[in-house]
């Protein structure tokens, strides 16, 4: 039922933005959302990237988007309509829509196609993503010297490489800190439910962490933190309005730097397929303030920061052990990009059975 | 506060809604409409309750602004159902692509904003009772509501002369029109108290469970709801226990996982929803009695001869 009501109102959304299209002078550059713009999470920071390149290049391009473009065969009819209406460059702003744009990709030779989190890529698609387990590695420091029981709560969506990665990231930061440091992780399946995220939240704080961190999409876990008087990380977006005296740091997805570089590329005519996999020091993320932590964490987290920037310290430095005792990285060996891209497996320290 | 006790408070919050929205459900299918647009009337209460809110800085005035809305919201449906005489269950869908909509371009303003929460009101006495006290008899206003809304709609149902009126139009509308009784007005009243249960769900949604507004913040309770009555076999006891039962698993999958007991998050996820089928399949199992309770007129449309 629910999947039919999704197709009816993709379908609706793309007709009305046929109708709405027009042939014309400006540069076409689009964007397909998966969630809504405004979810104050993932899609929203594609959208501030959007805005900041409309704001830049003003009346040379436009940039139309579709919002809650569902994953799946959805998907690719909202992707083939847009690369029909003229798009020079299309963005597709969520993991769900690789296949998909591969397909259309192979339709439309003349458009250019970048896909964010992905790792198929054809020669008019490019792939983008951000190194987010650096962000996650500074909140497993800072949640290791502020957590009085040296258990966090994680809330996790589905376990897909990037996931599991984040909650690597994050365990190995916090055990440099204090090698005894746990946590706890619940899978939501979900990236965006309130309610649930919520529900989640509650469960951990009952079950006796004092932090939590999340990788879902809304602000509920945030909030559930500030009424039960603990500290969290907010997830995409600062989400500082949330919990004004519970957000610690936020990894912040800033991606308007890099649709311009893209953007100029193709009016340059210089635009190549490439694999772009940015961290810190490119500004592809960065770190909402520091808050509501005392003045000696913070500069620890600052440190780490400006460690990981430079390049001095890789979160994945071993040595590292796989959660069932075997060996992974040996001391100062430091994890290719594959290992991480692929990631299945846990560290040590992590008190969950990965989901198969 | 012990941990079973923190499980069941939150058991109670994520239970209420689906409570709430499948009880309206009920009484509306009961008067032989069915109404797919369970999810967009709460999504729309759900904003109208955060906006009202905001504006007042009472969620009182909330309460009453989710109900009103829902009510309203369902008069669309009402108009195009009843009096049109179009198809319920295409209504219905689009009801709830409109609301989703619409929501989301009222909803604009208030997202990330924080929200005010609804505060519980303790029971003199009774909330001094240890255990049950803390979960039953220290909480929001809705849920009093929600429990009493229980109490009073099955006894409408099944021991009042309107009820009796409602169960018959649902059963067989010929022969009530024939009797006299006002096919027309009984539905449209029957559809917009479902409206106005579906609203003060979305109101619980924005004001107690998550005190925000996020775009599509029901995540498909309202189809859970819509389930929960056909299982719940159009009885409002069967409705509470289903309801409760979804809310304690759902919460219990939580805590299995955080316990780090090894069994897998994809089945545990499903748990809540396979349990609610299997136990109120085994609570109906009895088919003639699940074919008396069906209502016989469900989602016909109803021309009065001229």
């Amino acid at each position: 039922m629910k999947k039919i009501i999704l197709a009816l109102t993709t379908s609706a959304a793309v007709l009305g933005f046929a109708a709405a299209a027009s042939a014309q002078d400006k540069t076409k550059i689009c964007f397909i959302y998966v969630g809504s713009k405004t979810d104050g999470g993932w899609t929203q920071a594609h959208d501030i990237g959007r805005q900041a390149l409309q704001d830049h290049f003003g009346d040379k391009i436009e940039t139309p988007f579709l919002e809650n473009v569902p994953e799946g065969p959805d998907a690719e009819r909202a992707i083939e309509r847009m690369a029909r209406s003229g798009c020079a460059l299309v963005f597709t702003t969520s993991f769900g829509f690789m296949d998909a744009t591969i397909k259309v990709a192979e339709k439309f030779p003349d458009v250019k196609f970048e896909h964010a989190t992905g790792f198929k890529s054809a020669a008019n698609v490019a792939t983008y993503n951000a190194r987010f387990y650096e962000g996650r590695y500074i909140q497993g420091v800072i949640a290791a010297k502020l957590s009085q029981k040296g258990l966090a709560g994680y809330i996790a969506s589905f376990p897909i490489p990037e996931v599991v990665m984040g909650i690597n990231s994050f365990v190995h930061g916090a055990q440099s800190v204090n090698p005894e440091f746990k946590v706890k992780v619940i899978w939501a399946n979900t990236w965006f439910d309130p309610g649930k995220e919520a529900d989640a939240a509650k469960a951990l704080v009952d079950q006796g962490v004092d932090i939590l961190t999340q990788h879902t999409d809304t602000t509920a876990p945030m909030q559930v933190a500030s009424e039960r008087g603990i500290k969290a990380f907010g997830q995409a977006s600062d989400m500082i309005k949330a919990g004004p005296e519970t957000q610690l740091t936020a990894i912040v997805d800033t991606w308007g730097a890099y649709y311009i570089k893209r953007t100029q590329a193709v009016l340059d005519g210089t635009w190549k397929s490439e694999q772009m996999w940015d961290g810190l020091k490119d500004g592809i993320l960065t770190m909402a303030p520091y808050t509501n932590m005392p003045d000696d964490v913070k500069k620890l987290a600052e440190e780490t920061e400006a460690k990981i920037r430079s390049g001095e310290l890789h979160p994945f430095t071993g040595p590292i052990k796989k959660q069932d005792g075997s060996d992974w990285l040996a001391d100062g060996a430091v994890s290719d990009d594959g290992t991480l891209l692929g990631m299945n497996f846990y560290i040590a320290g992590v008190d969950d059975q990965l989901p198969k | 506060m012990g941990i079973v006790e923190a499980i069941l408070l939150t058991v109670v919050t994520a239970a209420t809604p689906l409570v709430l929205a499948s009880l309206g459900e009920l009484v509306s299918e009961r008067a032989g409409v069915l109404n797919l647009g369970v999810e967009g009337m709460m999504v729309m209460g759900a904003v109208l309750a955060f906006a009202a809110t905001q504006a007042t800085g009472s969620p009182y005035v909330g309460i009453l602004a989710g109900i009103a809305c829902g009510a309203l919201f369902s008069l669309l449906f009402g108009f195009l159902t009843l009096t049109l005489v179009a198809n319920q269950v295409a209504t219905g869908l689009a009801l709830t692509i409109l609301g989703l909509g619409i929501s989301g371009q009222i909803g604009e303003p208030y997202v990330g904003m924080s929200g005010i929460k609804l505060q519980p009101i303790a029971i003199p006495l009774l909330s001094d009772i240890p255990f049950i006290g803390a979960v039953l008899f220290k909480q929001d206003l809705i849920f009093y509501l929600s429990i009493a809304l229980v109490f009073g709609v099955n006894w409408f149902l099944f021991r009042s002369r309107a009820g009796l009126k409602i169960r018959a139009i649902g059963d067989n509308h010929a022969s009530a029109h024939a009797l006299g009784i006002h096919v027309i007005r009984t539905r449209y009243l029957a559809v917009m108290f479902g409206g106005a249960c579906a609203g003060l769900a979305g109101a619980q949604l924005s004001l107690v469970y998550t005190p925000q507004w996020v775009e599509n913040m029901s995540a498909g309770r309202g189809w859970i709801a819509l389930a929960l009555v056909v299982f719940a076999s159009w009885r409002p006891w069967r409705l509470l226990a289903g309801g409760y039962l979804f809310g304690a698993v759902s919460i219990s999958q939580l805590h299995a996982q955080a316990l780090g007991l090894g069994i897998p998050s994809q089945f545990l996820s499903a748990l809540p929803y396979a349990a609610t089928v299997i136990v109120l399949i085994l609570i109906s199992h009895n088919r003639r009695m699940t074919l008396i309770n069906t209502p016989a007129c469900l989602g016909k449309p109803f021309v009065p001869d001229r």
